[in-house]
């Protein structure tokens, strides 16, 4: 392939593309993001192209395979062209007839339809599924349009324009400008103006600059940056590209964690292909500007994530954090000024440059523009990857995209933005998501994780699970991170063991506090969120575990009891038989259960059929 | 030269020295721990954190490693230092209760308790030894492993380290390698018994006089 040297040299190979693909002809598009390859895609991949090879159909039905659609609940998901009929949970023996009946007659097959639990209304159509219908999409928009492996793909959709734009019609101060305009944020959590730290890092002193795209999303149930480095990598290099000419760098990184192979697949097949058309390597565009990408693999620590350490791991160095009293776009990477943004921010300059930044500011809140990513989880319904507009409230994302409550229980908390975000009660489900009502919430945008818990979450046990995993994730170097969140963690500890004292939640808010104010990086700035947030609104909770020596939530197993409801036994014995501690007695008609043996694992409670097990 | 105000005292500084050196200077006391003169500071211990106002917003900043700014108000012992301080500090004391140099700050910030459980490390992981063997020393024979709970201070591999000269720099450097306290009695209590010395030279000398590292033995005291 030619390198491509101009704008009009892309518009004529994007138009050429355009005519070759024939849009009305049928063609399957399978998801082959992580959650549906866990699901079995690849299978059904494969025998559509075995069904349509062994019926002769090669040339008229063209099969593709995307990224990450979103609804990761109903994976594999499958969408049928030209007419977008979206099949959810599908099976490779619901291949054949899908073939037959689908891409032959046009007819929809029933059963693979999405139902709505909600009304029992079936939708044919991606977009009105109740889960997509309420989102606002732009960054993930074409994820589940194009082959991440081809370029092509991307040229179609308009890719790589807005870097022509940007590169042959407008100059570095233009586009700061228009970045600075439209009001983005930092999406990786941060939320400091995108705009602003460009400025600053075009302005800082030396010659030679890096950017560096953030892609080691480490927070336990958060998948936005993969799905997008999978399924749309081109957008992210897109930005990164224009990112380095406005601001004068000609080198860039990506650092990305080791355990997302896929993406680190895709990521590298990008810039390959990115390279041989000439949007990587020198003299891009014709314009003289000279920029390339490498790839950092992280080792899985999630203390990389935060910048300085994350530049300390790109040098070769122990991925420790440093003050940034001396920020990084003025000494960043080997003391050069550095750019950091994280893959979602990279990935929406692009749109910007192409649509204006009135475009992108016309949607968000007064301060926070454009549209948040989450990985919605936990007990709802529909889990899977969400963008809404800025200052959606909490209550539309859980409950008209994640579809409510799993099993129709009630809603109790809602954590954001990963473990050292806070836990956001019910009373609160009307906030509006942007970075600063979130933060005046005690919670914070983070990563975009979105975990969902039901009144059977016992609150003080998720503060212990996630301080469990910060104190194993903190590197380590200042006082009160590693001291103070392992003190904490014993503390949370006792107290679900029933063996807190009244004094201790006293401790528990000073320690929280104090390790706010004196840690040295965002790690420990932010890991007292969780405990910080559920002392402030799930006080009660504590209360009952330190003074009535009880758990609400019958979570905590120290402080529990498992009892048979005399009325309701039947004496079936169900329990009796996988009870692994022989703890149930069935004197009599109905059974006991022996308190002294019982390990509270809950199997028998899972196994009743009649519900007359009960825990208090 | 830099315009600053610590502790509502009107200062001049050195651009691109920090507020530890400036406040040194001028002779307000901010304890440290993993800082020395002669190493690049660290800014691990927290102990040298001290409350920044630019005008703008107050923030909490490790004085070793804040340059000083025009303008800026900084609070060396303000309520909110001395508070977050004094818990970094029993965080500390909980890990190495036996520690003199711990036990002497103890005394010297009035703290007489510690709230946690009681452990029986040495190294309070400073980094001290290590930036000296790499930066004075020439030599970089030890070095961090591990993380978090797991951190500690070792040769690669644990293995007598080739380069190892034998030096004893570590050691010299090293704030908690003495004579350990031995006035802990039961867990959770600290002995202060600093804290109630009365040193000989104050009778001979009075406080003008004292050759020693001021242990502020003799200011506590007269202040209670």
């Amino acid at each position: 392939m030619k390198k491509i040297e101009s704008a009009q040299q892309l518009d004529a190979l994007r138009n050429s593309l355009l005519q070759q693909r024939d849009v009305k002809k049928p063609s399957v598009r399978v998801c082959l993001g992580t959650g549906c390859r866990a699901r079995g895609s690849l299978d059904v991949l494969k025998s559509f192209k075995d069904e349509i090879q062994s019926q002769g159909l090669k040339i008229s039905v063209g099969i593709k395979q995307t990224g990450c659609h979103g609804f990761c609940e109903r994976g594999p998901v499958i969408v049928i062209g030209p007419k977008e009929i979206f099949y959810q949970s599908v099976k490779p023996r619901d291949v054949p007839e899908i073939v037959s009946e689908t891409l032959l007659k046009g007819k929809i097959v029933d059963r693979l339809l999405y139902v709505d639990p909600a009304t029992g209304q079936k939708t044919s159509c991606e977009h009105e599924v109740p889960f997509y219908k309420k989102q606002t999409r732009r960054i993930l928009a074409n994820n589940g349009r194009i082959d991440p492996t081809d370029i092509l793909d991307y040229i179609a959709i308009g890719g790589y324009q807005a870097l022509a734009k940007a590169i042959t019609t407008m100059s570095c101060a233009e586009i700061i400008d228009t970045v600075e305009k439209s009001g983005l944020r930092g999406l990786g959590g941060g939320g400091f103006p995108t705009g602003r730290k460009w400025r600053s890092c075009r302005e800082a002193a030396g010659d030679v600059k890096f950017v560096i795209g953030n892609g080691d999303e480490g927070d336990p149930g958060a998948f936005s940056d993969r799905s997008l480095m999978e399924a749309n990598p081109h957008s992210i290099l897109e930005g990164m590209i224009i990112g380095a000419y406005a601001i004068g760098a000609n080198q860039g990184y990506l650092y990305v964690r080791a355990e997302y192979p896929l993406a680190l697949e895709h990521l590298q097949v990008a810039i390959d292909q990115a390279r041989e058309y000439g949007f990587l390597g020198n003299n891009i565009f014709g314009s003289g500007f000279d920029f390339d990408i490498r790839i950092n693999r992280g080792g899985g620590a999630f203390v990389c994530g935060e910048s300085s350490a994350l530049v300390a791991s790109i040098e070769g160095k122990v991925g420790e954090p440093r003050a940034k009293y001396i920020h990084t776009v003025e000494r960043g990477l080997w003391n050069r000024p550095t750019n950091l943004n994280n893959v979602k921010t990279w990935a929406s300059v692009p749109l910007i440059i192409k649509n204006g930044a009135e475009w992108y500011a016309k949607i968000g809140t007064e301060k926070s523009k454009g549209t948040a990513v989450f990985s919605l989880v936990g007990k709802v319904n529909n889990t899977g990857l969400v963008e809404v507009s800025m200052g959606t409230p909490l209550k539309t994302m859980i409950y008209d995209i994640g579809g409510g409550i799993l099993e129709g229980k009630k809603f109790k908390a809602v954590q954001t933005g990963g473990p050292s975000g806070g836990c956001i009660p019910e009373k609160m489900l009307d906030l509006p998501v942007d970075f600063d009502r979130l933060t005046e919430a005690g919670s914070m945008m983070g990563s975009g994780g979105m975990i969902v818990m039901d009144e059977d979450t016992c609150m003080v046990d998720v503060a212990r699970y996630f301080l469990d995993f910060l104190q194993y994730e903190s590197c380590g170097k200042c006082v009160p991170c590693r001291e103070g969140i392992k003190r904490m963690l014993e503390i949370i500890t006792d107290i679900t063991a029933g063996q807190g004292k009244e004094e201790d939640l006293e401790l528990l808010q000073e320690l929280a506090e104090t390790i706010k104010d004196f840690s040295l990086c965002g790690l420990g700035l932010t890991a007292p969120n969780t405990v910080l947030s559920t002392l402030k609104y799930f006080r009660d909770e504590y209360e009952a575990h330190v003074r009535d020596k009880k758990c609400p939530a019958g979570v905590c197993k120290d402080l529990i009891e498992y009892f048979i409801l005399e009325d309701k036994c039947t004496g079936c014995g169900a329990c009796l038989k996988l009870c692994p501690q022989q703890a149930i007695d069935a004197y009599g008609l109905t059974h006991t259960i022996d308190p002294t043996k019982c390990i509270r694992c809950g199997i028998c409670r899972d196994a009743c059929p009649f519900e007359a097990i009960i825990v208090k | 030269m830099v315009t600053l105000t610590i502790n509502g005292t009107k200062v001049q500084a050195e651009e691109g020295s920090t507020i530890l050196e400036a406040a040194k200077f001028y002779g307000f006391d901010i304890p440290t721990l993993c800082y020395h003169d002669d190493l690049t500071p660290y800014g691990a211990c927290r102990l040298c954190m001290v409350e920044v106002d630019d005008g703008k917003r107050t923030r909490m900043v490790a004085s070793c490693l804040y340059p000083v700014k025009e303008g800026i108000e900084v609070g060396t012992h303000t309520e909110r230092v001395i508070k977050g301080r004094k818990l970094v500090l029993e965080l500390l004391l909980a890990r190495c209760p036996n520690s003199k140099t711990l036990q002497d700050l103890a005394s010297k910030m009035g703290l007489e308790k510690v709230r946690f459980k009681m452990e029986n490390e040495t190294c309070i992981l400073c980094g001290l030894c290590v930036r000296m063997c790499a930066e004075q020393m020439g030599s970089g024979a030890i070095g961090f492993v591990g993380r978090g709970q797991k951190r500690e201070v070792v040769t690669p591999f644990r293995t007598a380290s080739e380069i190892c000269r034998n030096c004893g720099a570590c050691m010299y450097i090293c704030p908690v390698v003495e004579l350990q306290c031995r006035g802990v009695k039961s867990p959770g209590e600290l002995c202060n018994s600093c804290l109630v010395f009365t040193p000989q030279c104050l009778e001979k000398f009075g406080r003008v006089m004292c050759t020693l590292e001021s242990c502020g033995a003799c200011v506590e005291k007269e202040e209670k």
